[in-house]
């Protein structure tokens, strides 16, 4: 048995055998996956589940890392951060650092695949030395939909070149003279991270991690990143504890490609201080087991994003029946359907209210769980994501 | 009565929807006409058929885009609600869908002084369908095999084999209808599945309906 079979068991009826008839569009084709980073962070989270089910599929599925230098790394998060919208004071050497890390590792790199994806902009520069046989597809993402001018043109000049683009959300596209497609991120159930755990495994962790369950967890997952709102978490925290005795987690991944996690972490401690039922956990990229216990353990989730790409840790805690409350931002929206998935908020006031009530009405919270998983379960699980790439595929050899 | 064989097998297809944005967006209900009255007619499909395909457990509060962005987004009811009722089995081409959903909105739009428009929501974002048919390899003679692959087969098939051969392909009835009546004789069954309002329900209450009236059948050659 296949370890795609084991998803049967898990995915809306009928679908692993759908997959298998969609993928003898594409067998025996080579993908080509490139980022800049093999652990920490949604992208590589989702290639190391996407590329071995690919391979039981009989899609020959590679995946590579570019390597860069500090500079190249600070410079493409001011692009990050300056896609999203935030002003960046972007430099020529800044862009010429950029363009030579790429230029190396299009030297070090093999393209020979009839497929190269390539992953946000950090590698998107490559483009400049695709060879004559293969469709390229840039992979974004990342929110652009307000992008800071200056990168967004220069980030242009290679984005058109590529066969087709694809995005996580609707409002992310742009102007470009290529196809645009939208395909949703999505979480792999039969992971560390979402898989179902143990009483016992995950009392466990909870001890390891020192985080007490004798009250009410609220939890926000992400990494220490201003778009994230950690700070606003904590005020929301502190407006419901006037009221409800419950704690906040606030767990942290770092990402190696994150320069800036370092100076919003000691913020938020900061803010923190004195509160012994704010827990902050700096938790390394692979605490995958730690996360889905945290996630099983909470009360309620809290995505509380100003900007979000997608935001999957949205997904992962629903799957879990729990009711999350996220900030209207990105891909949360789609994740969360106002009063029936979850619930969106515009402020630090709105989340507060919003966890009120739920703690006021056990029952909703009961329903908008179920609902919540049954929702990822449609649209947001890896089989779904899997179906997509396929259909790309097929798509793209045929109109070559 | 030994319940009949068919000639020809029915051939479940499934199909997956490739989602391409058409670059085209309305912040308000103008707009909105305005491009409904451009975009290609894969964008019109997409957002009032294929939409069930995206929605197969939760049935969304309208059954078709344009209604729930009105309805929701712009916070526009009266126009949600015309736009709401509309039944595209009621209409012989896309084309003449188009044609009356750009009159409603325009004959909202002459009764209002103020055009409605997006304040807090999203805006509109133009999309269009990019179907790609996969057959399954499963294929039925009888009408208890039929039954058995509609059970477990993916719900695509269901949006396949009814929505997109009566709207684009225009095979009318839909095709479990049509084989029911041609190849297993059953023309009160084909007719009675022709007859289910596709549009107002999930594909999974499509599918549960459709297996429904099979059981009676079954169950009535059962009992003879």
């Amino acid at each position: 048995m296949s370890r795609l079979d084991d998803y049967r068991e898990v995915t809306p009826k009928g679908t692993i055998d759908f997959l298998e008839r969609l993928v003898e569009q594409v067998k025996g084709r080579k993908i080509l996956h490139i980022n800049s980073t093999k652990v920490g962070g949604g992208v590589a989270e989702m290639l190391s589940s996407d590329l071995p089910l690919l391979k039981d599929l009989g899609v020959d599925a590679q995946w590579q890392v570019i390597s860069g230098t500090e500079e190249f790394f600070n410079v493409t998060k001011s692009f990050h951060n300056a896609l999203q919208g935030q002003e960046q004071h972007i430099t020529q050497q800044m862009l010429q650092a950029y363009l030579e890390v790429n230029r190396e590792n299009a030297r070090r790199l093999s393209f020979d695949a009839d497929y190269v994806v390539i992953h946000d902009p950090q590698p998107a520069a490559l483009i400049k030395s695709r060879p004559a046989q293969g469709k390229w597809v840039w992979r974004c993402h990342i929110d652009i939909s307000r992008p800071q001018w200056k990168v967004w043109s220069f980030l242009k000049q290679f984005v058109v070149n590529y066969d087709a683009a694809v995005f996580s959300l609707p409002r992310f596209a742009q102007r470009l003279p290529i196809p645009q497609f939208l395909i949703f991120p999505s979480i792999d159930p039969l992971s560390d991270k979402n898989r179902d755990l143990s009483p016992q495994e995950q009392s466990q962790i909870l001890s390891r991690l020192n985080v007490p369950t004798d009250k009410p967890i609220l939890l926000q997952v992400s990494r220490f990143d201003r778009f994230k709102d950690p700070l606003g978490v904590i005020q929301a925290y502190q407006l419901v504890k006037k009221h409800h005795d419950v704690q906040l987690v606030l767990a942290g991944g770092g990402a190696t490609d994150d320069p800036e996690g370092e100076t919003i972490l000691s913020e938020v401690r900061e803010a923190a201080r004195d509160d012994p039922d704010i827990h902050i956990l700096l938790l390394p990229p692979d605490a995958n087991l730690e996360i889905n216990a945290l996630q099983r353990a909470a009360t309620i989730v809290l995505q509380k994003s100003l900007r979000e790409g997608f935001g999957l840790t949205v997904a992962e805690a629903m799957w879990k029946g729990k009711p999350v409350i996220g900030g209207s931002a990105g891909g949360i929206t789609a994740q969360l359907v106002y009063g029936v998935t979850g619930f969106t908020v515009n402020s630090v006031e709105g989340a507060a209210f919003r966890i009120h009530h739920l703690l006021d009405n056990p029952e909703v919270m009961t329903k908008i769980g179920e609902n919540a998983k049954e929702y990822v379960r449609q649209n947001f699980l890896i089989t779904r994501h899997l179906g997509d790439w396929l259909a790309l595929m097929s798509y793209l050899g045929r109109a070559s | 009565m030994m319940p009949k064989i068919a000639e020809h097998p029915f051939l479940f297809t499934g199909c997956w929807e490739l989602k391409e944005m058409v670059g085209r967006s309305a912040r308000d209900e103008q707009q909105l006409l305005e491009a409904i009255e451009e975009i290609p007619v894969d964008s019109l499909f997409y957002h009032t058929h294929s939409f069930f395909l995206r929605h197969q457990y939760i049935a969304g509060p309208y059954p078709n885009d344009f209604a729930t962005w009105a309805a929701i987004q712009v916070r526009d009811r009266v126009l949600g609600e015309k736009l709401g009722i509309l039944d595209p089995y009621d209409f012989e081409s896309l084309e003449a869908l188009r044609s009356e959903i750009v009159n409603i909105i325009d004959e909202h739009l002459s009764q209002l002084q103020i055009i409605p428009r997006v304040v807090y929501g999203e805006p509109f974002h133009f999309m269009q369908s990019r179907i790609i048919e996969v057959p399954t390899g499963l294929e039925a003679r009888s009408l208890t095999e039929f039954r058995k692959i509609l059970a477990a087969v993916d719900a695509s098939a269901v949006y396949y084999h009814n929505f997109e051969a009566i709207f684009r392909l225009v095979r009318r009835k839909g095709d479990f209808a049509l084989w029911i009546e041609e190849q297993l004789d059953l023309p009160e069954l084909g007719q009675k599945i022709s007859r289910i309002d596709f549009y107002m329900i999930s594909l999974e209450s499509v599918r549960h309906q459709i297996i429904k009236l099979c059981d009676e059948v079954l169950e009535k050659e059962a009992r003879r």
